[in-house]
C-alpha cells in the first residue's frame, strides 16, 4: 500500500512538474505578446498535422535519439560528456571526406555509403577519445575539455567550407557542394525521411539498453561512474572503462553525424549538429537516465522542434519558443524532483 | 579566560561521545585533554570551539553562560580553534589568508594589517613572510599563522587539537614555548592530544577522557603509569592464538622506506607466515595507514621491496597485488569499499569472475542469497548498500573477499560495530586464516590487537617498532608504547 502510494505521488510531483513548465512557457508568451493557445496549437499542427510533418519529426528524432543514447554510456560512467556537439560534428566532417574521396570511385553506391558512414563513426569517436584523453592523462576535466573540442571542431568545419572543401567558385554558409543523389541514404518517396536511419537509431537504442542493463561491462561502467576508487579496489580497471565510454558515446554521435550527412543535408554545412549533442543532454536528465524513456522523451524533443518550424510565418512568433519549453520542461522537472525528496525526506 | 563546561552530552546517532562533562579551566593555565582515539576529546573541543552543538549542557566563559552557535560565535567570544589539520587556504598569500575572517569594509585593510602581522610575528620571534604563498608552508609554519591569526581575531582562549602532529622537534619546541608565553600573560590554552610526553612536559593539568565521560583530572606532576590506566582503562583477557608453524614468509617486507607530506617511514622489516595475524598499533596518523597501503600497490614506496608469496610485487599497482591474492579492506567503507547505488547482487557480480558477456541474473541472485545466508547480511539481494547497517556492509565486504587468499589488509575492520558483529566478523577473519591467509589489520582498540594478533607492530609518529610478541605485552605497555614511552626500554637496538 505504502509503495502504491508513494508511486502516485511521484506521479503527481511529476504531473505538477509538467503543468508548471507550460504556466510558465504561458506566462513568456503573454510577455511577448502572443496568444499562447494559439501557439500551442501551431506547434501541434506543426508537428502531426501532415504526414510532411511526422516524417520530419522522426528525421530530427534519429539524431536526437542517437546523442541521447550515447550520453546514457557516459552519463552511466559518470562522466558529463559536454564534447557531444563537437563529436556529431566531427563525424558529420569524417563522413564527407570519405564521401569525397570516394565519390568518383567505380565502387557500388552502398558500399561508399556503408564506408563513409563507419568513418563517422571513427571521427565521433576520435574526437570523444580525445576529451578522455584528456580527462585520463592530462587532468582535464571532460567538461572543460568537451567545451574546448567543440569549438575546435566549429573551427575545422567552417575552415572547410570556405576553405579546401569551398564550392567551385566561391564558400559560402549553404555549405560544400551536395554530393550525387546516388549517395544519398535512400528515403521514402517524396519525403526526407530515410528507412535506415530511423533503423539505425533504434538499432543503437536497443544495443545501449542491454548492454547496460544486462553485461558485465554495463555493469562495471555503473561501478565506476558510482564510486571510481570503490570500483578500482574492487578490481575493476577504472581509466580503461572511462575511455570506452567516450569511445562509444563518441562513435554513436558521430553516427548522427554522419546520418546528417547522408541522409538530411547531403553535404557538410557550418552548423551540422543543430544542437542535437546539447539538446541530448537535456533529454537525459529528464528522463533520469533512464533507457526505456529515450525513444518517446526524444520524440516529443523533435516534435517541439519541428512543431514550432511554423511559428515565425503564422504568428511571427520565432521558433526558439520550442527551445523555451524544453528547457523549462527540464528545469522544472528537475527542480520539482529537488522539492519532492526534500519534502518525502522530512516526513522520514 | 576562565572556561566551564556544564554536564555536555552529544550523541552521534547510537555513539555517546560526551557523556555528562564537566570541565573548569582558570584563566592563564594550559590543560590538557587527553584520550585514546575516540574518547570525545575533539567532539567536546568542536563543541566549544562551535562547530558542533552539544545536546544539552552550558557553557560559561568568566561565569557568564555564553550560546556558541558557529566558529565565528566562538571567535566573538574570544574562543579560537587551531585543528589538526590547517584549515587555512594553501592557494592564497598569507597576509590575505590572515585577514580573512575578520569582518570589516568592502576594500581589504592590506596595509593596516601587513603591519600588525609584523607587529604580532615580532612578539613571538616567528619569521613567516606575508606575502608568500600559504601551500610553500611547513605544517608548523602554518600553524603559526593560524595562531596569529585567532590572536589577532581576539582569541583569549586557544584550543589546539593534536598540534604536535606533523611538525619538527624545534618547531615543537618554539610552539611551546609560544603557549608559555600565552599563558603567562593570561591565555587559556586546551591542548588535545594523546602524546604524553608532550603533555607531560607542557601543561599544568591533564582531564583525561575515555569513551566519552571524564574519567579523572590530574594536576602536574604526573605519574604516567596513572595517565596511562585512566586512558585505557582496565585489560581484557587475551583470546587464543594459533603458533605458527609454517617458517616460509606469505608476505614481506624489506627494508620499506614510505613517505607523504607528513612523515617518513624508514627500514620496515616484516615476516609473516601463513596463518599468522599481524595487528598496528598506534594513534590514528602514526603512519599505520600508508604503511597497510604500501602493502598492496596503493601507495608507492621510496625504496625497499614487498614480496608476496615469494613474488616481488614492489612497484605493482594493487591489480597486480588481487591478482598474487592480497586484499585491502579499507576503513571508509562507502567511499573505498563499496560502491553506493549498486546492490548487493551486483557487487557480487563485480567481484566474480566474468562467465560469458551477458549476465545470468537468475543464477546471480540465488548465488547471492547464498552468500547473504552465509554471512548473515540483513539485506536482499536486491537491497542497495547504502541502505544497510555498518556492521552488514562490512560483512558485504567480507563476503566479497576472492578464495582463496594469501593475504589480508584490514583497515579497521570492527569500526562502529556493535560487539555482536565484532565477534562474527572475527570469526570469519580466522576462519580464513585457518584456511592459510595471513592478516596485517589496524585497530585503535588496543584491546582487540592484543585479543587476536600473533605479534604487534607499534607505530609513534613515523616510527615502526620491531615485532613484539602478543603473548608478552599488555594493554598498558601498549599503551605507553603508542604515546612514545618506553621505546628504549622494550626495544634495545
Amino acid at each position: 500500500m505504502a509503495k502504491e502510494r508513494a508511486r502516485w505521488i511521484n506521479l503527481a510531483f511529476q504531473l505538477g512538474a509538467i503543468v508548471t513548465a507550460l504556466l510558465f512557457s504561458t506566462l513568456i508568451m503573454l510577455l511577448a505578446g502572443a496568444p499562447p493557445l494559439q501557439a500551442f496549437k501551431e506547434i501541434i499542427l506543426g508537428a502531426v498535422g501532415s504526414t510532411d510533418n511526422i516524417s520530419n519529426v522522426l528525421v530530427a528524432w534519429v539524431p536526437l535519439l542517437l546523442s541521447t543514447t550515447g550520453l546514457l554510456v557516459t552519463f552511466t560512467a559518470g562522466l558529463w560528456n559536454i564534447g557531444i556537439e563537437g563529436q556529431i560534428t566531427l563525424g558529420a566532417i569524417f563522413c564527407t571526406w570519405a564521401l569525397r574521396l570516394n565519390q568518383q570511385s567505380i565502387l557500388p553506391p552502398w558500399i561508399i555509403l556503408v564506408r563513409s558512414i563507419l568513418m563517422g563513426m571513427f571521427g565521433g569517436a576520435l574526437w570523444a577519445a580525445l576529451v578522455g584523453a584528456l580527462k585520463t592523462f592530462g587532468g582535464v576535466n571532460e567538461i572543460f575539455g568537451g567545451l574546448g573540442m567543440n569549438f575546435i571542431a566549429t573551427a575545422i568545419t567552417l575552415w572547410l567550407i570556405f576553405g579546401p572543401w569551398k564550392r567551385p567558385g566561391i564558400g559560402s554558409m549553404s555549405g560544400t557542394e551536395p554530393f550525387p543523389q546516388t549517395l544519398w541514404l535512400p528515403v521514402f518517396p517524396n519525403l526526407r525521411l530515410s528507412l535506415w536511419s530511423v533503423l539505425l537509431g533504434i538499432l543503437a537504442l536497443i544495443v545501449i539498453y542491454l548492454l547496460l542493463q544486462g553485461t558485465y561491462f554495463g555493469l562495471r561502467l555503473k561501478a565506476v561512474g558510482n564510486n571510481l576508487r570503490a570500483a578500482f579496489r574492487l578490481g575493476i580497471p577504472t581509466w580503461q572503462n572511462t575511455m570506452t565510454a567516450f569511445i562509444l558515446c563518441g562513435s554513436f554521435a558521430g553516427l548522427a553525424g554522419a546520418i546528417q550527412v547522408t541522409g538530411v543535408y547531403h553535404r557538410l554545412i557550418p552548423s551540422i549538429s543543430s544542437g542535437y549533442g546539447f539538446l541530448g543532454l537535456m533529454v537525459a536528465m529528464l528522463i533520469n537516465y533512464q533507457a526505456v524513456w529515450v525513444a518517446p522523451v526524444a520524440l516529443f524533443f523533435a516534435a517541439l522542434n519541428i512543431g514550432s518550424i511554423q511559428l515565425p510565418i503564422v504568428l511571427k512568433l520565432d521558433s526558439s519558443l520550442s527551445g523555451v519549453l524544453q528547457g523549462s520542461l527540464v528545469l522544472f522537472v528537475l527542480i520539482v524532483d529537488g522539492i519532492r525528496q526534500r519534502v518525502l525526506g522530512r516526513k522520514s | 579566560m576562565e572556561v566551564e563546561l556544564h554536564n555536555i552530552y552529544k550523541t552521534f546517532g547510537m555513539v555517546r561521545a560526551n557523556i555528562g562533562i564537566n570541565l573548569k579551566v582558570p584563566a592563564g593555565s594550559i590543560q590538557s585533554i587527553l584520550g585514546e582515539n575516540g574518547a570525545g576529546k575533539s567532539t567536546l573541543m568542536k563543541v566549544l570551539s562551535g562547530f558542533i552543538q552539544a545536546d544539552s549542557g552550558e557553557i560559561l566563559l568568566n561565569h557568564q553562560p555564553v550560546i556558541i552557535q558557529s566558529p565565528a560565535d566562538a571567535i566573538r567570544h574570544g574562543i579560537g580553534m587551531l585543528h589538526q589539520d590547517p584549515l587555512d587556504f594553501p592557494p592564497m598569500k598569507v597576509i590575505d589568508d590572515f585577514i580573512l575572517g575578520r569582518s570589516g569594509s568592502l576594500f581589504l585593510p592590506r596595509k593596516e594589517a601587513g603591519k600588525e602581522f609584523m607587529a604580532l610575528q615580532q612578539k613571538f620571534n616567528f619569521s613567516i613572510d606575508p606575502e608568500t604563498y600559504v601551500d610553500t608552508m611547513t605544517v608548523g609554519e602554518r600553524q603559526q599563522l593560524e595562531i596569529l591569526r585567532l590572536l589577532w581575531l581576539g582569541a583569549q582562549v586557544l584550543i589546539l587539537d593534536e598540534p604536535t602532529t606533523g611538525i619538527s622537534a624545534l618547531q615543537k619546541e618554539k610552539l611551546f614555548e609560544t603557549l608559555r608565553l600565552l599563558a603567562s600573560q593570561g591565555m587559556t590554552v586546551i591542548f588535545v592530544s594523546h602524546k604524553l610526553e608532550d603533555v607531560e612536559n607542557l601543561c599544568d593539568r591533564v582531564a583525561v577522557l575515555r569513551r566519552g565521560e571524564l574519567v579523572g583530572e590530574v594536576l602536574s606532576p604526573y605519574d604516567t603509569t596513572q595517565l596511562v590506566e585512566l586512558m585505557f582503562g582496565k585489560i581484557l583477557t587475551l583470546g587464543e592464538r594459533q603458533s605458527c608453524n609454517t617458517e616460509i614468509p606469505a608476505f614481506e617486507l624489506k627494508d620499506l622506506e614510505i613517505e607523504d607530506y607528513r612523515m617518513k617511514i624508514e627500514g620496515v622489516n616484516l615476516k609473516l607466515c601463513k596463518g599468522e595475524v599481524i595487528g598496528l598499533a598506534g594513534m590514528e596518523g602514526s603512519g599505520q595507514g600508508i604503511l597497510l597501503r604500501a602493502c598492496c600497490g596503493l601507495v608507492r614506496p621510496v625504496a625497499g621491496k614487498v614480496m608476496v608469496d615469494g613474488h616481488n610485487l614492489s612497484g605493482k599497482s594493487y591489480h597486480d597485488y588481487m591478482e598474487k591474492g592480497v586484499a585491502f579492506l579499507p576503513a571508509s567503507r562507502l567511499e573505498e569499499g563499496l560502491v553506493p547505488g549498486l546492490t548487493l547482487a551486483e557487487h557480487f557480480i563485480l567481484a566474480e569472475s566474468q562467465q560469458g558477456i551477458f549476465i545470468n541474473w537468475k543464477r546471480v541472485y540465488a548465488q547471492t542469497e547464498q552468500r547473504i545466508s552465509d554471512f548473515a547480511i540483513h539485506g536482499r539481494p536486491t537491497s542497495k548498500v547504502e541502505t544497510l547497517s555498518g556492521g552488514n556492509q562490512q560483512r558485504a565486504i567480507l563476503a566479497l573477499l576472492r578464495n582463496p587468499l594469501s593475504v589480508l589488509l584490514l583497515e579497521h575492520p570492527t569500526r562502529g560495530l556493535d560487539i555482536e558483529s565484532t565477534i562474527y566478523i572475527w570469526d570469519k577473519l580466522k576462519e580464513r586464516c585457518r584456511q592459510g591467509a595471513s592478516i596485517i589489520f589496524i585497530s585503535p582498540d588496543l584491546d582487540e590487537i592484543l585479543q587476536y594478533s600473533d605479534h604487534i607492530l607499534v607505530f609513534f609518529s613515523g616510527r615502526v617498532s620491531p615485532p613484539l610478541d602478543a603473548n608478552n605485552t599488555s594493554v598498558d605497555h601498549l599503551g605507553q608504547l603508542i604515546g612514545g614511552k618506553g621505546w628504549s626500554d622494550t626495544f634495545v637496538a
